[in-house]
């Protein structure tokens, strides 16, 4: 049980006690993404932009609760998108069959929060005790059961088409927050004050909210023990620590927050559906998200969903940009095709995991520090 | 010293398919440092680990204070007060000092009288307070994982070969430390330097292939060189 190469690379809290050069660069990133996104219908005019804002704001909740399963207790879990599709299917059900109203709204949601709670609770208690293997293949197996349960309860779920339905009356496009003289949406920096507008500030508040409660749970004596966990809990029980009681909080909390962030996003896209919430694909993201911006950092996940979503959103366009100018090139434009967009973004993936192995984050933090 | 406070009744131990402990029985008085002799793999640090439910015993039973802790949760037995330091240290090295002691105090806030205390025992801990674990030094950490264990009041406190790899001049200190923890802490001591558990023992067991083949003053072992031959293969002149 001694000090390891391991050890020194983590970036702790202890790392994070006295800001480093590197730390000053991170945060003044993370402080530029958050005024972005602040202002993110006032600064970028068209749909797809403020589409981009809002599922970076639900993924670093997303991303930022699986940070505090695995970068800060160590716990590999391959349920999270199960969590976050409870959330949503529940807010889309109670919309759906219920109304679009903030009552069934407000129950679909709790129902979805709290079923997702109560079965992170089960699993949580039921095989936190294994070791971190068989747990990780149990959340898998979980999470596969969760979409084919999505995918056969059609009536409920709407199966593969998953549902549709309409948000409560202010996030409508045709809501006007604010009326002008001819009664039309007034108008502030030349952006309609609509329901749009009110459903972009509902997304992002509430991920702010989620996001300060985690971030401040992790600089927390919570986050402390977590962290001890994380290096050796064989230690942290020597010392009075339940470890499964420990871990099984921390599932739980990470399963709410994930369940909250599956809310917003239903309500956001007024669909719901295995692809858009239970996917494969979306756990893949949220796990490179986590690496990339750094386990064990927090603001990484910001910097990670940004990364990631900046590269799936946009890379197409850049790639097709570039595939155009090098028209004349041999080889080069068939390179730059947008249908090979996979292959760049894993080759990015693959960079930036060789210049930051400690994750964008974990790394920038540790540039400049003396200790 | 007065009564026991800690009994091992014919423990047995066994690790994935080894027999470590046959049957060891040991009965730790109340009040001073008790130490735990012996060679190598005779099964020392595994009595401390089966002691804190680290590894579980087979067989026998392990009484503190009169309530049977055989099959208690390894937490339960830190909250009944009894404190343990591995071998190696055993300290979180990710955390920073402050951290590492908060972890082991029972309220968000130190009691300053006993921190100062332990802060003029171990002055490394005040100079290091905010510095990351893993920063310090050999004996720096082995003063962290010691002062972990006393930052709250313990009965007992389990401490697994301390000067394993310290130098002589920081051993001396500690010999001071562990003098003055004793005052008002039992201690069960693991040891392999004779010289550094003579100093500071008043009873001692010597335990060997996973048996307590000695039980008696550390006096008299320290000035009988033919038991202490017999029963560990040294002598005091050996390690002088």
């Amino acid at each position: 049980m001694t000090d390891t190469a391991a050890e020194r690379d983590l970036p702790s809290t202890a790392a994070c006690a006295r800001p480093t050069a590197g730390g000053v660069a991170l945060f003044s990133v993370i402080a530029v993404i958050g005024l972005l996104l602040l202002f993110a219908p006032f600064v970028f005019s068209d749909v797809r932009s403020t589409q981009v804002a809002a599922r970076i704001c639900v993924f670093v909740v997303l991303a930022a609760s699986y940070d505090l399963l695995i970068g800060y207790t160590g716990i590999v879990s391959f349920a999270h998108t199960m969590f976050f599709g409870m959330g949503a299917y529940g807010a889309a059900m109670g919309l759906k069959f219920g109304g679009a109203d903030w009552g069934h709204l407000l129950l679909g949601s709790v129902g979805g929060v709290l079923a997702a709670a109560v079965l992170a609770v089960l699993i949580g208690l039921l095989s936190l005790r294994v070791k971190a293997l068989f747990f990780a293949m149990v959340t898998l197996a979980a999470g596969s059961v969760m979409m084919v349960l999505a995918s056969q309860l059609t009536s409920l779920t709407g199966g593969e088409d998953g549902l549709v339905y309409s948000t409560p009356r202010l996030f409508k496009p045709a809501m006007k927050l604010v009326t002008n003289a001819d009664g039309e949406a007034a108008r502030l920096f030349g952006v309609p004050l609509d329901g749009r507008l009110a459903l972009y500030y509902f997304v992002f508040i509430v991920c702010l909210v989620v996001f300060v409660l985690l971030a401040r749970i992790v600089r927390s004596p919570l986050g402390t023990v977590l962290e001890a966990i994380r290096e050796n809990e064989l230690r942290a029980e020597a010392i009075g620590y339940r470890v499964v009681a420990y871990r099984t909080a921390v599932f739980v909390i990470a399963a709410v927050a994930a369940a909250v962030a599956g809310v917003v996003w239903a309500v956001w896209l007024r669909y719901t559906g295995p692809d858009t919430t239970l996917s494969f694909d979306i756990m893949i993201d949220i796990l490179l998200m986590v690496v990339i911006g750094g386990m064990g950092t927090m603001y990484g996940a910001i910097i990670g969903v940004v990364v990631m979503s900046l590269a799936q959103s946009y890379l197409k366009d850049l790639m097709s940009a570039a595939a155009g100018a090098t028209s004349g090139v041999p080889i080069l434009p068939h390179l730059l095709d947008p249908d090979r967009w996979p292959l760049w973004l894993g080759l990015l993936f693959i960079l930036l995991v060789l210049f930051f192995p400690a994750g964008i984050a974990g790394t920038l933090m540790k540039k400049g520090s003396r200790s | 010293m007065s009564g026991s406070i800690l009994r091992l009744d014919d423990v047995h131990t066994d690790i994935g398919q080894y027999r470590v402990l046959h049957g060891v029985t040991l009965d730790v008085p109340e009040g001073g440092v008790y130490v735990l002799l012996g060679r190598n793999g005779a099964g020392k640090t595994t009595t401390l680990r089966t002691i804190m439910g680290l590894w579980r015993a087979r067989a026998g039973a392990i009484v503190f204070r009169h309530r049977d802790i055989t099959a208690l949760h390894t937490a339960d037995i830190a909250r009944l007060g009894i404190a343990y330091v591995p071998e190696n240290m055993g300290i979180f090295g990710g955390l920073t000092v402050e951290e590492n002691m908060r972890l082991a105090s029972a309220t968000s806030r130190f009691d300053r009288t006993r921190l100062g205390r332990i802060q003029d025992l171990f002055p490394a801990i005040r100079q290091f307070w905010d510095k990351p674990a893993w920063s310090l030094s050999g004996g720096q950490k082995q003063m962290l994982a010691i002062s972990r264990a006393i930052i709250e009041p313990r009965d007992l406190i389990l401490i697994d070969e301390p000067t394993k790899g310290l130098a002589p001049s920081i051993i001396r200190a500690m010999i001071e430390a562990f003098r003055e923890i004793a005052r008002d802490t039992t201690i069960l001591l693991v040891e392999q330097n004779f010289l550094f558990a003579s100093s500071l023992g008043q009873g001692v067991s010597v335990i060997d292939d996973g048996r307590i083949v000695h039980d008696g003053d550390m006096a008299a072992l320290a000035a009988d060189e033919a038991l202490q031959t017999r029963l560990l293969s040294l002598s005091m002149a050996a390690h002088q």
